[in-house]
Formats: C-alpha cells, structure tokens, sequence
C-alpha cells in the first residue's frame, strides 16, 4: 500500500527538463523515431539507389552513342559485328504486347468485377474470388510455356501464317495473367461505392446492369483507373512469357502476328550472356533498364493525373 | 380497422400487409390503410415501429436483398393492380413510384446527369424533351433559379439542402405516380428543412406524397393525413388535425405528447 502511494507521487511529480528521467524519455523517443525513419528511408533509398545506378551506368554509352540515333534508329542490335542502337523495336515490341495484354485483361477485368461486386451473393463471390485469384499464384514460367505450346497452336489453326513466335500468344496470355489484378483492385472499389448510392439508382427504376455501368463504376472510377495501372506496369514488366512466346527478335513492327522483342526481354537476353563488364553490350542493359523505368513511371504518372481528376468524394 | 373515405380519390390501397426481414420476427404486422390521390400521407412512430420499411414496400426495395415474403397487397389505383405480387417486375414500380433518401444521395454526376437518370434509364433520346423535363423538375423542385447556370458542374458541389432538393427534382423529372420520402429533412439544417416543406406542400398538388418523419410538428405541417404506428402494428390512422387534437388511443397520444419515442 505504502509502496503504491510512493510510486503514484513519483509518477506525478514534474521534474525539471534536465532530470535523468525526462533526459531518458527523450532519448528513448529520439530513438524509436530513428529506428521508425530509417525504415521509412530504406525504400526511398533503395529507389535512389537504382535510379542512380541506372543513370550512371547509361551516362557512359550515350558517350558512344547519340540520343538521336538511340531514339530514331529502327533497328536494335548491340551485339552485332555493326551494331545499331535503335530503342524502337524493343518499345514498340513492349508497347504492343502491352496493348495485347490489355486488350483482354481491361474489358475481362472489368466485368468479373462487375459481377463479383454487383451480381452475385457472399456464397458465390467467396468460392469464385479465391479461384480467380489462383491465376496470379500460378509461375510466370507456366504461363509462357502455355503461350508457346498451347495457345500459339491453337491461334495458328484460325490464323495459319502466324510465326511460331508471335506478340499475339504472348499477350493473351499476359492479359490473362493479369486479370485478378485488375479484376481484384476493381472489385474492391466498387464494393466501397456506398450501398445509398445503388438504392438511389434502383429506385429511380434503373436495372442492375444500368445501377452498375451507369452508377457504379463512374463512382469507383478512381479506384478502377489504379487498377488498370497496376495492370499496365505488371504487362510492361512482365518478362517470362514473352521471353518464352515472343522470339526474342528486335523486330520493328505493329504487327502483333510477327515475332518481336521486349525491353525485359532484351535484358534477360542479354544478362545471361558472358558480357565484359564496362563494354557497350553490358551498359545497354542499362539503357534499356532505364527506358523501362521511365515508361512506367509516365503510365503512374498519367494514371496519377486521372486518379485525380475523376477522384469522386460520395 | 381503417375505413376508407368514399368522397375521396384512391391512390394506392395498403391491405393486410404483413412482413419480416427474417423468419421469426415481423416487422409488419397485417398494416391496413388508404393512401388517397394528391394528398400528404405521414408515417409517425418511435424507431423500429416498422414506417421505413412499409414505406420501402410501395417500391419493393426489399427485393434489392435477400428476398422476404410480403404478405398482404399494396394496391395501386386507377388499374388496382398488386405491386406486390411476384408477377410485377419491380422495376415497373420503381419506373411510377419515387423515393427520396434519409441521406441525399445525388449520383457523381453533373446536376443536368442527376436529374435526367431516370429518363435514361427509361431509354429516352429526345434531347429537347430531357432540357424540357430537366428544367420543369428543378422548377418544382425550387431549384431552378439557384443551380441555371451551372447545371454542368458536378452535383457534389452543391449544399446538403440543395443535394436534397436534387434528389427530389431527380424523383420529379419521371412524373412518378406516387413520392416516397424516408425522412427526407433528417440531414438538413432549420432553414433547408422548411424549403423542403414548403416543396411539398407545393408539390402535393401533382403527386401523391407518403413522408416517414420522426419529426412531429413537421408531420402537422405538411400532412393530410397521419397513421401512427407501434412495434409494426397500425395504431391508429386518420386525417391529422384529428391524430394530433383528438387521437383515439392512448399511445397514439402519449406519443404525440411527448411522453415516449
């Protein structure tokens, strides 16, 4: 009892800013904020970090090579006898699959969202969720070896003088890949679309499928358009499948029916090989790393921008 | 049991409606009453008494979810045909019977987009027609003089009050049959509440009007006639001057006094 009360008087008593106690506690919150900010600061400082290697190591073959030729050039071969250095062919090839891919995730995304969300009870939407889901669990290197054996075959017998490589295989299936994705995130936004919002629509007689497309979906908007982004940079960034399915040939092209390469492509290419370090075929790799990284960051930043301007408040 | 005025026009006809959202309790119990033609029609009583969900039977909102039975009918008049029964789509009844919400809701759209839904809804292309019914909606709605200039901005931008005055044009702009109103100035401040008032009092020259309020004075105010009910039972039900100066049963007046609710 006695001890009790001494403790509670100590506790209450204000000591002077330099008393070892108070000096203790400050010390320990100067501590704890170090520890929280270095955590904070590790991934900052890891984006830093590649950044800047990325750069540095690029800076160097732009000595070599002009940004006019490395942007106009049509061809793409580093490793040639006569090398040329066009970026072109491995952004177009990248841009395309891209396309393909969301071709088919966009519209497939966005209606089993739509459904999962709007039409379907607890019960089903807890048996088909998970399923959909197992779509982004299954390897990458599955899905490519699908895209080369299974889906390019089967594409062949509609569309004979498709080549064995093609764009096309390579980005249905990377659509298909990145469904749970999109379909995931999109789901999650139209579910948070208040419940008032619905019954308003359904009571001015409006059906589910209109209650839906009409209401809905520009009320999740926002939380569509971040999802169709993680879509975007996951098809920009794949590099299993098209390494596998799309041949692995720098072509200049639109044609989604013709091999072709991507920058991920190239750099696996490229890394496996034995390359000198210091010599231009190796800081091509860089170049290219870096091509990829601005091109993801501009899809952010226009989805950014999007986010932004149709972020409704409800 | 209610007995229904001869001299006066039927809109709609509440018979022996029973209902639960689930098995065992029935938050309905066999409600009984007239709703007559270009009158305002109030639902008084504690919370739980059961107003909200008869008032979300008239436009079968209760089959936005797992569905209940509904026991009983709701007869609509001229043609006296049961909304209630499984061979009405309810949608056709959402397309003649609006409601507005406790909370407004305008949609994230333009105030033009808001209040022309439900004609899109309906597949109307006839652009002269929507501008037409637009403007008339928010002239009945008292919103007209306040929102003519901006009618593309976004409906978010505007006040709880004039949100709830949207809602209202947004119900008008179909010239539905009958106007549901689920506590309609609940939200609202002193000032957007009697503009809401003074609306429908207006507007009950044109459209039939069943209000649930919580509110009593407002319930004087603006209705002709007032059922109050208990624990989803129709306590009492009869034109309003009389429920609120001379009510029949004693909850009727302890409740209207003040003494429980």
């Amino acid at each position: 009892m006695a001890n009790t009360a001494k403790k509670t008087s100590k506790l209450s008593t204000f000591t002077s800013a330099n008393h070892p106690v108070r000096r203790m506690r400050r010390f320990r919150e100067m501590m704890i904020e170090l520890v929280l900010f270095l955590a904070a600061a590790s991934s900052v400082l890891v984006t830093v970090g590649i950044v800047w290697i990325l750069v540095s190591e690029s800076l160097p073959f732009f000595q070599t090579v002009s940004l006019v030729e490395f942007l106009t050039e049509t061809q793409w071969t580093p490793l040639f006898a006569e090398p040329k250095y066009g970026i072109l062919p491995l952004v177009c090839g990248t841009l395309l699959t891209t396309f393909v891919a969301l071709l088919v995730a966009i519209p497939l995304g966005t209606i089993s969202a739509t459904f999962l969300s709007e039409y379907t009870n607890s019960t089903v939407r807890e048996i088909v969720k998970p399923v959909l889901e197992l779509l982004a669990a299954v390897p990458t290197v599955v899905y490519g070896y699908f895209a080369l054996i299974f889906v390019t075959p089967l594409l062949q017998k509609i569309i004979p003088d498709l080549s064995g490589f093609n764009v096309l295989s390579a980005g249905l299936v990377i659509g298909i890949m990145i469904i749970p994705y999109i379909s995931s995130l999109a789901e999650d936004a139209m579910r948070s679309v208040p419940g008032y919002l619905r019954e308003g629509s359904f009571a001015m007689g409006a059906s589910r499928f209109q209650t839906s497309f009409r209401v809905v979906i520009p009320a999740a908007f926002s939380g569509i358009t971040s999802a169709y982004i993680l879509g975007i940079s996951r098809a920009i960034g794949e590099t299993m499948v098209v390494a596998i399915a799309a041949g692995m040939q720098p072509n200049f092209t639109l044609n989604p029916l013709q091999p072709a390469e991507t920058i991920t492509a190239y750099i696996v290419q490229v890394s496996m090989g034995d390359l000198p370090h210091g010599s231009i075929g190796y800081q091509s790799i860089y170049v290219a790393g870096l091509t990829l990284l601005v091109m993801t960051l501009m899809f952010n930043v226009i989805g950014y921008y999007l986010k932004k301007k149709y972020r409704e408040s409800y | 049991m209610v007995e229904v005025n001869p001299n006066l026009q039927l809109r709609a006809e509440v018979k022996n409606l029973s209902f639960s959202y689930s098995t065992e309790k029935k938050v309905l119990n066999s409600v009984s009453m007239p709703i007559y033609d270009t009158k305002v029609t109030a639902l008084i009583g504690p919370s739980g008494c059961g107003k909200t969900t008869l008032l979300r039977c008239f436009n079968r909102m209760h089959d936005l979810y797992k569905v209940k039975e509904y026991q009983g009918e709701i007869t609509l008049y001229p043609e006296q045909m049961n909304i209630l029964s499984k061979d009405i789509d309810p949608i056709e009844v959402r397309m003649r019977i609006g409601m507005v919400f406790q909370k407004p809701n305008p949609f994230p759209k333009t105030i033009f987009e808001n209040v022309v839904y439900g004609l899109r809804v309906r597949g109307v292309k006839k652009t002269s027609f929507i501008q037409e019914r637009c403007e008339k909606a928010l002239q009945q709605a008292g919103l007209w003089d306040e929102v003519k200039d901006r009618l593309n901005s976004s409906a978010q931008m505007l006040s709880g009050g004039q949100q709830q005055r949207l809602c209202i044009a947004r119900a008008l702009a179909t010239e539905p049959e009958v106007l549901l109103l689920d506590e309609p100035t609940s939200a609202l401040d002193p000032i957007s509440t009697a503009h809401v008032e003074e609306l429908i009092i207006e507007l009950k020259k044109d459209v039939t009007i069943v209000i649930v309020t919580h509110n009593l004075h407002q319930a004087a105010r603006v209705s002709d006639y007032t059922a109050f009910m208990y624990l989803g039972d129709l306590i009492e039900y009869g034109p309003t001057t009389k429920i609120f100066t001379n009510p029949a049963d004693k909850r009727t007046e302890s409740y209207i006094t003040g003494r429980f609710g």
